[in-house]
């Protein structure tokens, strides 16, 4: 009996992947043209080319959650990993900079990437060697980045070295062809990110681990290794993101990345991603990621809503957004 | 609600078989979401007599008995009571007009006492206050009645599985009724402790209680009933007179033509020497020292009850549960297996019981259903190659014929028979020389159910060998080589050849005094 009452068909296939695929895109189609209505400016290439680029650090790091979203896990650190991976970087480059010069930047790169891997391993194996629930695991960790990182700046700044910092400028604000870099580096991000995700082994395996954990162990998939990997792969994007973003803060403080998981999670669950994994969406993460800075930039340019109000209105957003997910279901 | 001890007909009509019915229904129909699984329906339940319902898994037996009991609605079709119409808005209206049904699943709350759970929600006493006592006496009663010998303070978690079914029958009859349900009632009782129900079953029809009965177990319909009517794929194939009808036409009644041919032939094939030798499992909770032997070209058989420890046996030796063994030797070598990865590298492949939980991701496509457990044989690179599993999934449509709609479709819609193959062509992408079924047919219909017989029977006769586990035990021994029964964890008793039967199996499968040993008929293939 339950089989029959299990099989009808809930919907058909192309409604509910167009639906599930376009929903984002729809989203920020929508939000351009209210965006224009309410202000002009918001259309001008300047503007635009802000706002883009400014969501590309939530986008970078929203395309790992994506990962660890669709692979059934969460990952609250994200922001406080990525204070911590700025102030390692700046501490880094500024101690090898009298001896190496400008070449500290390539350096410090290297290590962010290192940290955030390691990061992102520790986060992996306290999720699936010590079993425990990836929400409390890494809001531990989350604490944890946070307190390192205000203990490495006794609780001020750590500003990176003035004979560094024009060097590294452009890797925030430069641009190629116009676009600017860190524009281009989330796209190459998106670009590989969904690659992996729908085109190779390891993505069929971490849609499959986040769908259903028993199917996957029943089919010889290690559950374990795949979900560390999509932490590891967090941990890396949460490190491009920071090496992006050095050059706009120049420094680390306590409160950099404060409620970026917030905005992040945000972006996957109203791109598309399925917050109990089994579905990951990579590119409307990144619609996501732009949805809410455009938001945010509307909050600025219109006196609607003070702009102090950005986090209560993604807070909104992301309940709608889970809501909306909820009744699309049935 | 009054709380007289077992029912007492409270018909005038209640003069024995062949007068007036006290339920009738008439054409009755229900469909879920479109899905028809039952249509056209009629039966009479007369007083003080026994009418079995029987038909196979599937046959639309259980969505009966909750339209008869208030739990469902018709979408066609009427009930009668006593010649007037009567419609049930929930089971609640149906216990008002005296119609109780045992559950087939033990529906007890663990943490109270038997009286707590006889009276639940319908306790005794006034302003607030509970009459205790007179809940205890009155339990006490009805649980003399069913034959029950526990204390009604007794925690319902610590008496044994017959002693509470027999608590869930003295609950269905607290109160006054005519008609009463059981829903396979002995689906859960071991062999000993069936009999005493039985002898409940037909005091109760002495009174002159209605009583439907449904059942798999064909020899206790032979027993206890006077009508028989037989369901299949949600029709009714009719209503029978229970005088002459034996358990071989019931069941060829209930699977539409003679069963025999259900299975394959059997085929004479060369059962060579061992290739899995199992030592000494253990596996904590479930398997106690079960130790066998599966030769190379041979279907091994594993019976028992649901909770015997078969499919735990399984699990752990592909390393899905904590297990130990003396030793486990493939083709002769020692072998261990952390994985099902690491047993479908050595050639195992394991099909689980459980296809819409572990087996299939049921929102996914069929093509990532297919190669989920192959991933890495059927894309050497990282890379998927995508025309590649499409050519495979063709092959698996094509070679499993699985029926669907379109390519498109997601695994959860496909009938449970296409899904059962499908999952079949998802474990034979990886070419296992032995092959693990746990329970190839639950739930699926005839048709399909004789494509995987045969499928079975094909994977031996190309010198693979063969596990199924089954509860099924007509399955076992129309398809089987040879039969461990496994009985509490142990294996009970092995039968081949002519000592394969029903009984047999049921008895290795329930009781405890047939001490492991081997019965052995006419070799079958010798």
């Amino acid at each position: 009996m339950a089989d029959l009452a299990a099989a009808p068909p809930r919907a058909e296939p192309g409604w509910s992947i167009g639906w599930g695929d376009a929903g984002p895109f729809l989203a920020l189609a929508a939000l351009i043209a209210i965006g224009f209505l309410v202000n002009p400016d918001f259309l001008s290439a300047n503007n635009i080319a802000n706002v883009v680029t400014r969501s590309a650090f939530i986008a970078i790091i929203a395309i790992g959650a994506t990962f660890v979203i669709s692979s059934g896990g969460l990952d609250l650190s994200v922001g406080s990993m990525a204070a911590f991976i700025t102030g390692v970087m700046i501490l880094f480059m500024n101690w090898v900079a009298p001896s190496v010069g400008t070449a500290a930047i390539p350096l410090g790169m290297a290590v962010a990437l290192v940290t955030g891997i390691a990061c992102g391993l520790m986060n992996g194996a306290i999720v699936t060697l010590g079993r425990i629930e990836p929400f409390i695991a890494t809001l531990g960790t989350m604490g944890i980045f946070r307190a390192l990182i205000t203990y490495m700046s006794d609780g001020g700044t750590v500003a990176i070295d003035r004979s560094l910092r024009d060097a590294y400028r452009p890797v925030y604000f430069g641009d190629v062809l116009g676009v600017p870099i860190p524009i281009l580096v989330s796209l190459a991000v998106a670009l590989v990110a969904a690659y992996v995700l729908y085109r190779t082994r390891y993505g069929r395996r971490c849609v499959a681990v986040g769908a259903n954990e028993d199917v996957a162990r029943y089919s010889g998939i290690s559950v374990a290794r795949v979900r560390t990997m999509a932490f590891v792969i967090q941990g890396a994007c949460v490190a491009i993101a920071a090496i992006c973003y050095v050059p706009r803060l120049g420094a680390a403080t306590p409160t950099t990345g404060l409620l970026w998981e917030l905005q992040v999670i945000t972006a996957v669950v109203i791109g598309g991603t399925a917050l109990r994994g089994g579905r990951g969406r990579i590119w409307g993460t990144v619609a996501g990621a732009v949805i809410l800075e455009f938001i945010a930039n509307l909050m600025v340019l219109s006196d609607f809503v003070s702009e102090y109000l950005v986090a209560a209105v993604q807070g909104v957003i992301i309940i709608i957004a889970m809501l909306i997910q909820r009744m699309s279901k049935r | 609600m009054n709380a007289a001890p077992v029912s007492q007909p409270v018909s005038p009509m209640g003069a024995g078989p062949g007068s007036v019915p006290v339920l009738r229904a008439e054409r009755l129909a229900k469909a879920f979401g479109g899905v028809s699984v039952l249509s056209d329906i009629s039966l009479d339940i007369r007083p003080g007599e026994i009418h079995a319902v029987i038909g196979e898994n599937g046959a639309g037996k259980s969505t009966l008995m909750r339209l008869l009991s208030g739990y469902l609605r018709p979408s066609e079709g009427a009930l009668w009571m006593d010649g007037a119409p009567i419609a049930f808005q929930g089971p609640a209206d149906a216990q008002a007009a005296g119609i109780a049904l045992v559950h087939q699943e033990i529906l007890l709350a663990e943490a109270l006492s038997v009286t707590e759970n006889i009276f639940i929600g319908r306790e005794l006493g006034g302003f607030g206050r509970l009459d205790e006592r007179a809940m205890r006496e009155a339990a006490a009663a009805q649980l003399a009645e069913v034959g029950c010998k526990v204390s009604p303070r007794a925690r319902v978690g610590d008496i044994s599985l017959a002693n509470r079914q027999l608590v869930q029958i003295a609950k269905a009859l607290l109160g006054t009724h005519r008609v009463v349900i059981f829903d396979e009632p002995t689906a859960v009782l071991t062999h000993d402790e069936v009999d005493p129900l039985l002898d409940i079953i037909v005091k109760l029809k002495q009174r002159g209680v209605a009583i439907l009965y449904i059942s798999h177990r064909l020899d206790e319909v032979e027993r206890l009933a006077d009508r028989v009517t037989v369901l299949r794929d949600g029709r009714m194939v009719g209503t029978y007179d229970a005088e002459g009808l034996t358990p071989h036409r019931m069941a060829s009644l209930m699977v539409g033509r003679e069963f025999a041919s259900l299975y394959p032939a059997r085929v004479a094939r060369d059962i060579a020497g061992p290739v899995l030798e199992i030592a000494h499992a253990q596996v904590p909770g479930f398997v106690h020292d079960v130790s066998l032997t599966l030769h190379k070209g041979e279907i091994l058989g594993l019976a028992g009850m649901i909770g015997a420890g078969r499919t735990e046996l399984f699990e752990g030796l592909l390393g899905l549960r904590p297990a130990s063994f003396g030793a486990v030797r493939l083709y002769g070598k020692p072998a261990h297996f952390a994985s099902p990865a690491q047993a479908a590298a050595a050639g195992i492949g394991y099909l689980t019981e459980d296809r819409k939980g572990k087996g299939l991701l049921l929102g996914e496509r069929l093509a990532p259903n297919l190669t989920l457990a192959a991933l890495d044989r059927v894309h050497p690179l990282a890379g998927l190659d995508l025309a590649r599993e499409g050519q495979l999934l063709e092959r698996a449509v094509a070679s499993y014929d699985i029926r669907l709609r379109s390519r498109d479709a997601r695994a959860g819609q496909l009938s449970g028979g296409n899904q059962q193959k499908l999952l079949l062509a998802k474990v034979m992408l990886n070419e296992p020389s032995i092959l693990v079924i746990d329970e190839p047919t639950r739930g699926i219909d005839i048709a399909n159910k004789s494509q995987i017989y045969a499928f079975i029977q094909s994977l031996v006769r190309e010198g693979r060998s063969c596990i199924v586990i089954s509860s099924e035990m007509q399955e076992l021994i129309g398809l089987c080589d040879r039969i461990l029964v496994m009985r509490s964890g142990r294996i009970n008793g092995e039968l081949s050849g002519d000592a394969m039967t029903e009984s047999n199996v049921a008895l290795h499968a329930t009781s405890s005094s047939a001490a492991h040993e081997k019965t052995s008929g006419r070799n079958a293939h010798g």
